[in-house]
């Protein structure tokens, strides 16, 4: 016998597996319309590979993988291509995604298909491409293809092989009445797994709320070597990292995967699904789906092909429209409500429960945190549920990270026991949703900035080549000038000497007027001075009435343009000197950050009127700027299209002109 | 001497005690100057550049993050990034353990929602201006043929939005979908519960008073 240990924590909430175990598993049959989305649990969304009005047959790929963690969609059955576009389907946000439509025809003909029943005679690697060909994946509840789980430690040794037959979550018997059905199936998938992985051990755990299932298992499982465990009923003992603590006694490190500690955990329904795909050459096209809830009459499960609409299944086990209050997908514990029946069931639709407004009552409001500490014991993580809380509400991801957020499994054991009827998991749904968010913005930053310094580079890089290039031209034309004179029999010395003393002659001089900021300011105040004495003159002239005045007041316009000019030289002089700006032309980002940081700087000291006033004087500015350019570009006879184009913005710019105009009038009016 | 110190043994106490007190003050004076912890300047505005957004949209006063991280080495104050907003602040007044100061408005407020540049395209006449202005190069196109913004690069600094001659770009919020889409905390109403009785009562005179 073997020894079985436990997880901490768990609860035991009703199962209400009951009712939908009274018949054996019903065909759903083809529905008219199948609906298959093209995103994927994890890794890329698939890409289409067919045409609207195509003709598809099933098990037929109509949809290929975009990379290693992504899956190819097959057709569930045959049929034509209806659309592919924006359909809901079974999330909890809502969103519509791209789906593939099939009209199905009836005929349910097959692509052509065969399997390796000798796979034995092949390599690992070559059954776990069938396997991923297939499309299969976790058909427990994550949906992670089970091909990357397989093939994701090809080094690290498996020493033990765990098949999932818990299924701890209320409501749910899709598992129970498959392995009841399809156990021979089931124990021939874990013979092809163990040929991929050779494990040492082979533990298939099922709770021990399903002896019938046992019982099937334990038959087909003689003289194999796989041992089929019984385990004690609690919920979330279906939980990966709980199963592995139960059967093997070993616990999964935080932020480590079962296979680094030697196991790998497969679900029952995706054991069958890899016999399919392996043996009979079946990609997963259709899966056990528990239909139940007050709401239906006839609760059972049903084998669906996957795209069946939830409508179309739920009228099947007698669906009182009228009596249900919301549809779920998966159980009363881990399950969301489906934006709409008409959603597609998908490959982790395990069940679709239809309860009644009694049944599952709509949680009451939560009240305050009395700290009661149940949640902390019922946590089959080991973690501080309302620590968790608390920081969750703060915002404090840090202190959640450090608290093993990511260790909770979202099983909802923490929300059953709370007596205040706090939503928890959603506090931990969104907080981790908000630290992956925060980790993508850092890398988002990390790239921007890459991105800006490696652009930085290239400006610099094309600034020096320019002026590289300007060096070149100067020096030949030096050189040219060289060539002309040498030719002309100059003494060379002579000329050096000349150059010489050139040289020297000027930079006395620069430094007889000192720097090239003093000289400025120099002139400056030296036409200033001018400029005074010579309107002191006009003054004097036209107080006089002298005819001078005339010829006065030409020479005074002439030395304030002079002082304006000498002013402006000096102004830019002092700019280019200014760290952190450029000189004008070297850099376009850097000229418009510098308009924008001066505009920003002004803007902030603006009253609400001016700020306005200011942006109606912008505006009116770029609408002259904009006709001025369509007035040209018409002179010019320019492209129709640029023309139209110009038209539409001086149009749009006169709009926004006048809707500014009532912003401002409204604002002197208030 | 060693008879005088011997009888004053009080007066010999203190002397030794001044000292030690003397040795180990030289001790740690000249440990303080000889393993002086080297505050590198540009080891301090590496860290605090990457805790900067990254938009490069010059709001703080700087162009571009990497100038105001030095100048933020170099003692400028902390708040001036609407982008970082108060996050940004927070983790940067806990890199170098200043006082949290909130968002300097003058700069700009924090914004709600991020927002990415969007090129109208029939409306480009392809004239490379919004290209040349942004930062981080998350424009794609070429003369005289139509561009368009990678929103997944776009940092939303609407540093091209001035310098587009036709005005056709616009800051719009991110097309949320599936794989974008988070879950929220739940509904804050749901948070705050009348559980005191007379609190209720209190409440009800005064929308009995308001209504």
């Amino acid at each position: 016998m073997r020894r079985i240990f436990s997880f901490h924590g768990g609860v035991n909430p009703p199962a209400n597996k009951q009712q939908s175990l009274r018949k054996p598993i019903a065909d759903a049959g083809i529905p008219p319309e199948l609906i298959l989305p093209l995103a994927q649990p994890a890794g890329a969304p698939a890409i289409p590979v067919v045409t609207v009005g195509e003709r598809v047959l099933k098990g037929q790929v109509i949809a290929a993988a975009h990379d290693v963690d992504s899956l190819p969609v097959h057709a569930s059955s045959s049929g034509t291509i209806h659309a592919i576009d924006e359909r809901l389907v079974a999330h909890p946000s809502g969103h519509p995604t791209s789906c593939i439509v099939i009209a199905t025809d009836g005929r349910d003909e097959w692509v052509s298909h065969s399997g390796a029943s000798d796979y034995r005679a092949l390599a690992p690697a070559d059954v776990i491409q069938l396997i991923r060909n297939a499309g299969v994946a976790g058909l427990g509840g994550a949906g992670f293809p089970s091909a990357a789980k397989l093939s994701a430690a090809p080094h690290t040794p498996i020493s033990t092989l765990i098949i999932n037959g818990a299924e701890c979550e209320p409501y749910i018997t899709a598992d129970d009445v498959l392995m009841r059905e399809r156990a021979a199936d089931i124990i021939k998938g874990i013979d092809i797994l163990r040929h991929i992985l050779a494990p040492r051990t082979t533990l298939v755990g099922v709770e021990d709320n399903k002896p019938q299932a046992i019982a099937a298992l334990q038959a087909a499982a003689q003289d194999t070597g796989t041992e089929i465990v019984a385990i004690p009923t609690k919920y979330p003992s279906g939980g990966e990292t709980q199963l592995i603590e139960i059967l093997t006694g070993k616990q999964v490190p935080s932020g480590e995967l079962p296979f680094q500690i030697g196991v790998i955990c497969q679900n029952a329904g995706s054991v069958a699904a890899i016999f399919d795909a392996v043996v009979r050459g079946r990609p997963l096209l259709s899966r056990v789906i528990t239909v139940t809830g007050a709401s239906v009459r006839e609760p059972q499960n049903f084998q669906v092909m996957l795209g069946t609409p939830m409508r179309y299944l739920l009228e099947k086990a007698g669906y009182e429209a009228g009596r249900n209050s919301r549809i779920i997908m998966g159980g009363s514990m881990m399950g969301f409500t489906v934006p709409d029946s008409g959603v597609p069931v998908v490959k982790t639709t395990n069940c679709v429960l239809a309860p009644t407004a009694a049944e599952l009552p709509v949680p009451p409001p939560a009240q305050a945190c009395i700290r009661c500490g149940l949640c902390a014991e019922a946590c089959p993580a080991t973690l501080l549920p309302q620590q968790l809380f608390w920081f969750a509400q703060g915002g404090e991801f840090d202190k959640l990270e450090a608290h093993h957020l990511f260790d909770c499994i979202e099983c909802g054991a923490c929300s059953y026991v709370c007596p205040s009827k706090i939503p928890l998991v959603q506090y931990y749904r969104a907080a981790k949703a908000d630290i992956l968010q925060r980790h993508r913005d850092r890398e988002q930053a990390r790239l921007a900035r890459l991105r800006f310094e490696t652009r930085q580079q290239r400006v610099e890089r094309a600034g020096t080549e320019k002026e590289a290039r300007r060096v070149a031209r100067k020096q030949a034309a030096q050189q040219h000038i060289q060539a002309t004179r040498s030719e002309s029999q100059e003494d060379p010395i002579q000329a050096a000497i000349a150059r010489a003393n050139a040289k020297k002659a000027a930079q006395r001089a620069r430094a007889a007027h000192g720097s090239e900021l003093e000289r400025l300011e120099k002139d400056v105040v030296a036409t200033h001075t001018r400029l005074a004495t010579a309107t002191a003159k006009l003054d004097e002239a036209l107080a006089q009435g002298s005819e001078l005045a005339v010829a006065l007041r030409e020479g005074v316009d002439r030395t304030r343009a002079k002082l304006a000019a000498a002013e402006r030289t000096l102004r830019d002089y002092q700019r280019s000197r200014q760290p952190g700006f450029a000189s004008p032309g070297a850099d376009m980002t850097e000229t418009v950050l510098a308009k924008a940081i001066a505009a920003r700087a002004a803007e902030a000291a603006l009253s609400p009127a001016d700020k306005i006033r200011k942006d109606l004087a912008k505006l009116q500015q770029r609408l002259n700027k904009s006709e001025e350019l369509l007035a040209c570009s018409r002179r010019n006879g320019d492209e129709e299209k640029v023309i139209v184009a110009l038209e539409a913005t001086v149009a749009r710019l006169t709009e926004k002109l006048s809707a500014a105009q009532q912003l401002l009038n409204s604002a002197q009016d208030s | 001497m060693t008879l005088l110190l011997a009888q004053y043994p009080l007066f010999s106490s203190l002397l030794i005690l001044a000292g030690l007190a003397a040795a180990c003050g030289a001790l740690l004076g000249y440990a303080e100057q000889r393993f002086k912890a080297e505050r590198n300047q540009v080891a301090v505005a590496d860290a605090v550049n990457n805790l900067l957004p990254q938009t490069q949209c010059g709001q703080c006063g700087y162009p571009g993050c990497r100038p105001y991280a030095e100048a933020i080495a170099a003692g400028e104050a902390i708040n001036k990034c609407p982008p970082g907003g108060a996050a940004g602040i927070r983790a940067l007044a806990t890199l170098l353990d200043v006082k949290l100061l909130p968002l300097d408005k003058e700069h700009g407020e924090e914004k709600t929602a991020p927002l990415v540049a969007f090129i109208r395209e029939d409306e480009c006449i392809g004239c490379t201006k919004c290209i040349l202005a942004c930062p981080v190069d998350a424009i794609l196109g070429a003369a005289k043929q139509m561009h368009t913004v990678i929103s997944a690069l776009c940092t939303g600094c609407d540093l091209c939005v001035e310098p587009c001659p036709v005005d056709c770009i616009d800051m719009v919020s991110p097309h949320e979908s599936l794989q974008t889409w988070r879950w929220q905390l739940p509904d804050p109403s749901s948070r705050s519960v009348d559980i005191i009785a007379t609190d209720n009562v209190l409440r009800a005179a005064q929308r009995d008073r308001a209504a």
